[in-house]
């Protein structure tokens, strides 16, 4: 455990816990904006989040411990996460943790934990979203591993730490066949898993339509504000693990304060920009009838496989 | 794609300016709230004449969002409930049980004159009263149907924006 790995163990959850519900408003901003309205403003989420905490607790009848124990789970996983991936330094503060298996495990843990919740709510909408979520999640973790394993082929290593040090180190397999198909199979597997258009709507009201909202609608007040924070983080997890992955550049590399500054806004600036571009091809995209998307995936998960040919055959 | 583009580029902003904010005669339980509203509508036996125009008021040219209000799936993810139309019999026992799904601080907006005081719909058989009768309400909105603007102008008293 270094120096930088502390800082950075540090940094980086402070940074993505404050930031990611202000990525959510920017994106709802930017949405809003091209849609012709004015928009709640950036700051809106950290409304909705300071007075959901404000609220009463409510533990619907006949629910049971996996409900109540879903939300804290579901920030807990989120939070190892950004203390252990290199977001704004190359070290870890916890290095074994921050292997490629450990972090997808981590994430498919929370995803699993609020399906367990949807489905112990025993109402028809909760166990409808957490089938299309296990549905969902079973074809985007093998493409998740899969992808960024045809980037860890070539390092020798799965640690996600190596993998971005080597990108810094040879900036030119940034544009090998390998990297750039694993990177199109990344985007489509992320877009299926923050449940964003085309494959889940955010904003939807209509519960028939609805994956990651319907797991979700018996929640209230306290346990509703760390299930949408966690959302948020998540969120910028991945779309930090993306930038990170193919533009690690800007990372701190050593322990000085200039290092640290930089790393950080080049951060901020690498999520900010992935999250409008998100935001903004929403705006043209409807969303994809439940039946067509194993087909998206399927899709994603052969250009992934490809990658790891690729990364063996073209090395 | 690109004759959206294109219509995004040509149409800009639809919004309307914000008009002045409403006098302050905020509900006690909305200040709780400070600047955040989700809200549950719920129709107790509508003629859908107040759901079109509760529909403009979330439209981008009134924008109710602008303000912090939000409406969501769900009452358990409400603040505040949005009842229109006269409170028909079937719809008496939903609209309790709705009420007491939403966690506290919780109010109740009577949109709409039937909902205020059962209207043209007053004295039928199928009507078991207003909203008045069935949960306690909080703010009421004028009107058949009431304009955005009167909707966003009673939204924008629970928020305080």
């Amino acid at each position: 455990m270094s120096a930088l790995g502390v800082v950075g163990g540090i940094a980086q959850p402070v940074l993505i816990v404050a930031g990611s519900p202000l990525l959510v408003g920017v994106m709802r901003q930017v949405r809003a904006r091209l849609e012709g309205r004015a928009g709640a403003g950036v700051r809106q989420p950290w409304r909705d989040l300071r007075k959901l905490l404000r609220k009463e607790t409510i533990t619907p009848r006949g629910t049971s411990e996996v409900f109540r124990i879903a939300p804290l789970l579901l920030v807990a996983t989120s939070l190892v996460v950004a203390v252990v991936v290199p977001f704004v330094t190359t070290d870890s503060a916890i290095d074994p943790v921050a292997d490629l298996f450990a972090v997808v495990a981590l994430l498919a843990l929370g995803a699993v934990a609020l399906a367990l919740a949807g489905l112990d709510t025993g109402t028809a909408f909760g166990g409808m979203g957490a089938s299309r979520e296990m549905t969902i999640l079973a074809l985007v973790e093998p493409t998740l591993l899969v992808a960024i394993f045809a980037l860890s082929v070539r390092v020798g290593s799965t640690n996600l730490g190596a993998i971005v040090s080597s990108t810094l180190h040879d900036p030119a397999r940034v544009l090998s066949p390998a990297s750039l198909l694993a990177a199109v199979a990344l985007i489509v597997v992320i877009v299926a898993e923050t449940g964003r258009l085309p494959v889940d709507n955010p904003s939807t009201h209509l519960e028939l339509t609805m994956v990651h909202e319907a797991m979700v609608l018996e929640y209230a007040g306290p346990d509703l504000a760390l299930i949408e924070l966690a959302s948020a983080m998540r969120l910028s997890v991945f779309l930090g693990l993306l930038a990170n992955l193919f533009l690690p550049w800007g990372i701190a590399t050593a322990a000085t304060p200039a290092a640290l500054v930089v790393g950080v806004l080049a951060l901020v600036v690498k999520v900010g920009l992935l999250g409008v571009v998100l935001a903004a091809g929403e705006v043209f995209l409807a969303k994809l009838r439940l039946f067509r998307v194993p087909e998206l995936l399927a899709g994603s998960f052969l250009l992934a496989l490809l990658a790891v040919a690729a990364s063996y055959f073209l090395a | 794609m690109l004759r959206l583009w294109r219509k995004i580029r040509t149409v800009g902003r639809v919004a309307e300016p914000a008009p002045l904010p409403p006098a302050t005669d905020q509900p006690p339980a909305a200040a709780a709230l400070a600047g955040s509203v989700q809200i549950r509508h719920v129709d107790a036996g509508s003629c859908n004449g107040c759901e079109v125009e509760i529909g403009s008021a979330f439209g981008p040219v009134y924008d109710g969002e602008r303000y912090g209000a939000r409406l969501v799936a769900s009452p358990r993810h409400a603040d505040a409930l949005l009842v229109t139309g006269v409170v028909t019999r079937n719809m008496a026992e939903p609209l309790r049980r709705t009420f007491e799904a939403v966690p506290a601080p919780k109010l109740v907006v009577a949109v709409g004159d039937c909902a205020r005081n059962c209207g043209v719909f007053a004295g039928a058989y199928g009507v078991a009263g207003a909203v008045g009768d069935i949960v306690p309400v909080d703010l009421e909105i004028a009107g058949c149907p009431p304009r955005p603007e009167a909707i966003v102008d009673g939204l924008r008293k629970l928020t305080g924006r």
